[in-house]
């Protein structure tokens, strides 16, 4: 039996193809770590019935001769993309009993490639939090400490990885739902260019902010999983394309630090300690190392927590007792809806929800959402500029490691602000990987590259040289 | 923001809220406006031309996307309430 803890995409493929294990083993390995672990984790919401069927089917394949990038991998799928004929819940009660009609477009890109969906992972609900602790199924807990968070909204998909449960998970990302929890669990978590991988099959939070990444514990790893979903959809028509971001300007090993904002109040000593170690680190690899000023990036988040419940509360309109899931029945059709909507949506939906509808309200719209629309063009702006100098932009993940559960429940604005240092790259559009950079004691932490439009090869170089592979 | 906006916001978001989160979000959504109203005060903002970054619509030529009736019997599956091929639904009028 293979020790799925020890093993990579990477070296799990190169063991398949020599027979060292079968497919029907190395998924027998991962379904018992799952037994073992899991029921104190909670990472999974649910485990398919049918993946050791998936795995006799590889085994055929491979002793075939057939040879895919991901060929008998076992893969988690964040609980908010669709797996045909699997439940789909998206962490809220609106959709319980929801059975996916079809594969979303990353998920057939992965069964295409050979991977073995093993099942969903715990979320926040509609993925709207940064620690998982929203989900209407229970939290989801820190692999390395278990009274902590593992970071949201994708927790359960980190943890997935970080426990060693699977070898590989997708996540979705509107403000640091991958790169978050990535650097809580410490795993590497990667946001592509927005349009860069399908959304067909994901439900969406806010339509502007959304991409679909994944979960690894090495780059290369990330990088495999990245070219399997990235490309072209007819499906989703926000898809880009080779030629969309055309400019190959060389790598010049060049990084940026927006000192200030890093410097901001509100980070932990030791988040600062390690990132000054970090900046030595890439200089001692070569990398030149200069301070940028972006005045503007510090409106980033407050621009965001009017851009996404906006966004959220028009996406969420869907949801109204009548096609699909939860139905509370009501005097009539418009009471229908508001049992429906006020009992399946869990507290922080309502919350953004209604927050939503104000800043879109006759009233305030120019003054909040307008606002925050040219906010976001200006911030946009000033960062494709200081990618014309340089290659990278380097920040923590986060502003202090893993927090206690409950530590931030009820206040939402500390919670809104974990996500400070990984929201801009959402309201840029630009790709973004956090990648495990040391432990404040026995907690991961997390350092982010960000790269310009299209550039998310100038992150895998830079993640890979980091991190030594 | 006052519980009764807050209400009113609710109704217009079609959400039931019971009186006592109204009042709870009410004094929430102060700290959070403060907060995200830091955008309203920046300058340079005026000077910005919305409409140059604003994003736009992508719409694809009118097509079948897939076999018709393709995945009609597993969508119908999903809803609540149904009627032969109908999703059923309260009267309206």
């Amino acid at each position: 039996m293979p020790d799925i803890s020890k093993l990579s995409i990477k070296s799990a493929r190169i063991a398949l193809q020599k027979k060292e294990f079968s497919a029907r083993e190395l998924t027998g390995a991962s379904l018992d770590a799952i037994k073992e672990k899991d029921s104190g984790l909670h990472a999974f919401l649910e485990v398919f019935d049918d993946v050791l069927e998936q795995a006799d089917e590889t085994d055929k394949k491979i002793a075939n001769g057939e040879n895919l990038p991901l060929l008998g991998i076992p893969i988690a799928i964040k609980d908010n993309m669709l797996v045909e004929s699997k439940h789909a819940t998206a962490g809220s009660k609106i959709l319980e009993g929801f059975v996916a009609p079809y594969d979303g477009t990353a998920v057939k890109k992965l069964k295409a490639s050979g991977a073995i969906i093993i099942g969903r992972t715990n979320m926040d609900e509609f993925a709207m939090g940064s620690s998982t602790e929203s989900s209407a199924y229970g939290v989801t807990k820190n692999p390395h400490d278990l009274s902590r968070v593992p970071g949201g909204s994708s927790g359960g998909s980190a943890v997935a990885v970080a426990a060693g449960l699977v070898l590989g998970a997708l996540g979705s990302d509107t403000g640091g739902s991958i790169r978050q929890p990535a650097a809580f669990c410490g795993v590497v978590g990667l946001k592509p260019t927005y349009g860069r991988v399908s959304r067909s099959g994901l439900i969406a939070l806010a339509s502007s902010l959304d991409q679909i990444g994944p979960f690894a514990k090495t780059v290369n790893d990330a990088e495999i999983l990245y070219e399997v979903l990235e490309g072209r959809d007819s499906l989703d028509s926000t898809t880009i394309s080779e030629q969309t971001y055309s400019s190959r300007s060389k790598f010049s090993k060049v990084i940026g630090v927006p000192r200030a904002f890093v410097e901001s109040e509100g980070i932990d000593e030791n988040v600062g300690n390690n990132f000054r170690e970090v900046v030595e680190k890439f200089k001692s690899l070569g990398y030149e190392v200069r301070d940028i000023e972006l005045p503007h990036i510090k409106y980033s988040l407050a621009t965001y927590y009017i851009i996404m419940p906006a966004e959220a509360s028009s996406n969420l309109a869907r949801f109204d007792g009548v096609k699909y899931g939860l139905h509370k029945d009501g005097k009539n059709v418009i009471e229908d809806y508001f049992k429906t909507r006020g009992e399946g949506f869990g507290k922080e939906v309502r919350r953004r929800i209604i927050l939503g509808t104000y800043v879109l309200s006759s009233g305030y719209y120019d003054e909040y959402y307008g606002s925050a629309l040219k906010m976001k063009g200006l911030i946009t702006e000033e960062l494709n500029e200081a990618f014309e100098k340089i290659d990278l932009i380097l920040t923590p993940t986060t502003p202090t490691p893993a927090f206690k559960l409950g530590e931030k429940t009820s206040d939402p604005l500390s919670m809104y602000l974990a996500d400070i240092f990984t929201v801009p790259a959402n309201i840029a559009g630009l790709p973004s990987i956090s990648i495990p950079s040391g432990l404040a004691g026995t907690l991961p932490l997390g350092v982010e590259l960000t790269a310009g439009l299209g550039r998310e090869d100038n992150l895998f170089t830079a993640g890979k040289e980091f991190l030594g592979e | 923001m006052d519980k009764e906006k807050v209400l009113n916001l609710a109704k217009l978001a079609r959400v039931e809220l019971r009186d006592e989160e109204a009042e709870s979000l009410s004094h929430e959504f102060e700290v959070i406006l403060d907060y995200v109203g830091e955008v309203k005060k920046v300058d340079k903002l005026d000077k910005f031309n919305k409409e140059e970054s604003s994003l736009r619509n992508v719409m694809r030529e009118d097509g079948e996307p897939h076999k018709s009736g393709l995945y009609t019997k597993k969508i119908q599956e999903q809803a609540p309430a149904r009627e032969g091929d109908y999703i059923k639904v309260k009267k309206i009028l």
